[in-house]
């Protein structure tokens, strides 16, 4: 997986999340304050223009940029968030031009890690985490068994989809949303849903890669 | 959604505009989005950096001045602002004594301004920080990101901008700042619910006859809804939960807050219940605020926010401010 495919990751990322933003911010009115969709958009489309701009050439390089453009454009809790994700995922990636997928395990792996480090937030809190952290575990599995790039990002993406819909079932303990306590129950938690979406876009980046990969052959 | 706006991804843009050309006393710094008093840092003095998500102005924008804040970093509506702007504001304003940040305890506030302190760091500006929670509406309890911070930021950006004014050191503005926070609590009440402009739509919805109580100023959900009953009452039940959680007694600053779609009329019939409830318990409002000063967008409702005074902070309350929000006595 090169630069080119990373930025690709990112495009369908921000059309997505561009896409959904409305769907985003109703979750958010429910237990929130509304704003994640106009966030996540703001900062993505900013990591889109940071990318065209700059064009990094290393899949950790596009990674940094895009964790840059998130901090400083995103503003509330997902800027941090995000941006530290996609930083520590840079640095585990370091110069490598040409990414396996085990190594872009260790990437997820090392997002999630710093993402719980600033946020503090465990599974069952009801946030990206129970989105992201059940991706890390299902991507890991398939590449211990010798699974490809496209069933890993597949796998990761399907199970942070079943994430998102186990936090409808959580009281929110973390975030604008735990002011809300047991009513915040029956309704899914904004920050997996764009988790949800930013993996689903790599699966998607992943296996039209394959495909265009299998059409040469 | 009816504003008075050209363009909801423009709003904030606009206003920083208005707020430059309205107070040649401020200075406005579009690209990093900051605003400051004019002339720069004043030599010695620490500095006072705060912010937040907009749609409560006066805060922070207002309470730039002497006597209170040298700058304030306004997010988007509702959004904290970003650690770039911070750190912006945080360099502009160090005169080498340090910078204090006054934060209300968000999630997104007290990431983005511990992510500023720490770039701050990496440059060598010595920053502290005041995380205002003063909301007794939200239980601080490992199940919640803990209390919110209301209307006693006002407060501790006024007394402790005086303490900095008259050359308190770094550590000693934080202390004041920090006891203001400890000596305060606060109770809002939403009305009505308000629109973030880019979003287009109420935050929540409220029945005719219901009120929210325990709201947060963003329009987060608080203890319970409740039956809109007399003012006497909601001022009742919103002094009850403060007293419960701080006993009051002695002399009290107080301030019946307007949440930006309430008059002043019925600002002025809250704090009369308020004054009464106290009197009958033996607290005495010695220092009082009654108008708009932490809004919330449009939200009909109040905050009631009350500070236990001690004879140093008194005086502090009373030095002099020159701000476009709060000015007095010089």
């Amino acid at each position: 997986m090169d630069a080119s495919m990373f930025r690709a990751w990112i495009h369908e990322a921000a059309r997505s999340v561009t896409e959904n933003a409305d769907h985003l911010t109703r979750l958010d009115s429910a237990v929130g304050d509304a704003d994640h969709g106009i966030n996540m958009r703001r900062g993505l489309q900013a990591a889109v223009v940071m990318l065209d701009e700059t064009n990094p050439s290393t899949p950790g390089a596009v990674l940094a940029a895009v964790g840059r453009a998130l901090i400083s454009k995103t503003g509330g809790a997902s800027g941090p968030l995000y941006g530290t994700g996609f930083r520590q995922a840079a640095r585990t990636l370091g110069d490598e031009p040409d990414v396996s997928a085990a190594q872009l395990g260790a990437g997820l792996a090392a997002a999630l890690t710093g993402i719980q480090r600033i946020g503090a937030a465990l599974e069952g809190d009801k946030t990206m985490i129970d989105a992201l952290s059940p991706a890390v575990t299902a991507y890991q599995a398939v590449i211990d068994t010798g699974g490809d790039l496209a069933n890993a990002t597949r796998a990761a993406s399907d199970a942070a989809v079943r994430g998102l819909k186990q936090t409808a079932d959580m009281q929110a303990r973390k975030g604008r949303a735990s002011y809300l306590g047991a009513r915040t129950i029956g309704h899914e938690d904004p920050g997996a849903a764009s988790t949800v979406l930013i993996l689903s876009a790599l699966a998607t980046v992943c296996s039209a890669g394959e495909r265009r990969a299998e059409g040469h052959q | 959604m009816k504003k008075l706006i050209n363009s909801p991804d423009e709003v904030l843009t606009d206003a920083l505009v208005g707020v430059a050309a309205a107070h040649p006393s401020l200075t406005v710094n579009p690209s990093d989005r900051y605003i400051a008093r004019a002339g720069g840092p004043t030599p010695g003095k620490v500095g006072l950096v705060s912010g937040g998500g907009s749609g409560h102005e006066p805060l922070h924008g207002g309470f730039v001045g002497y006597g209170m804040l040298d700058a304030a970093c306004p997010g988007e509506v509702f959004t904290s602002p970003v650690p770039d702007q911070i750190l912006a504001a945080t360099r502009a304003v160090d005169s080498g004594a340090g910078v204090l940040h006054i934060v209300k305890n968000y999630t997104g506030d007290v990431l983005n301004f511990q992510m500023a302190a720490d770039l701050a760091a990496d440059d060598g500006v010595r920053v502290e920080g005041v995380v205002v929670n003063d909301d007794v509406a939200v239980e601080n309890s490992t199940w919640t990101a803990g209390r919110r911070g209301t209307g006693a930021t006002v407060f501790v950006e006024k007394i402790a901008g005086a303490a900095a004014e008259f050359g308190a050191d770094l550590g000693t503005t934080a202390a004041l700042g920090q006891e203001v926070n400890d000596r305060s609590r606060s109770f809002g009440v939403a009305l009505t619910p308000c629109t973030v402009p880019a979003s287009g739509k109420p935050g929540f919805q409220l029945g005719e006859d219901e009120v929210e109580l325990g709201v947060g100023i963003h329009g987060e959900p608080g203890r319970a809804r409740g039956r809109l009953t007399s003012a006497r009452e909601i001022v009742g039940v919103a002094l009850d939960a403060i007293h419960a959680d701080m006993p009051l007694s002695g002399d009290v600053l107080v301030m019946v807050n307007g949440l930006g779609g309430t008059p002043l009329i019925e600002l002025y019939v809250v704090y009369a219940a308020v004054a009464e409830w106290l009197a009958g318990h033996g607290v005495w409002i010695t220092r009082n605020l009654v108008g708009n000063y932490v809004t919330s967008l449009e939200m009909a409702g109040c905050t009631i926010t009350v500070c236990r005074l001690t004879p140093q902070l008194t005086q502090l309350w009373d030095a002099p401010v020159v701000t476009p929000a709060l000015r007095w006595g010089r």
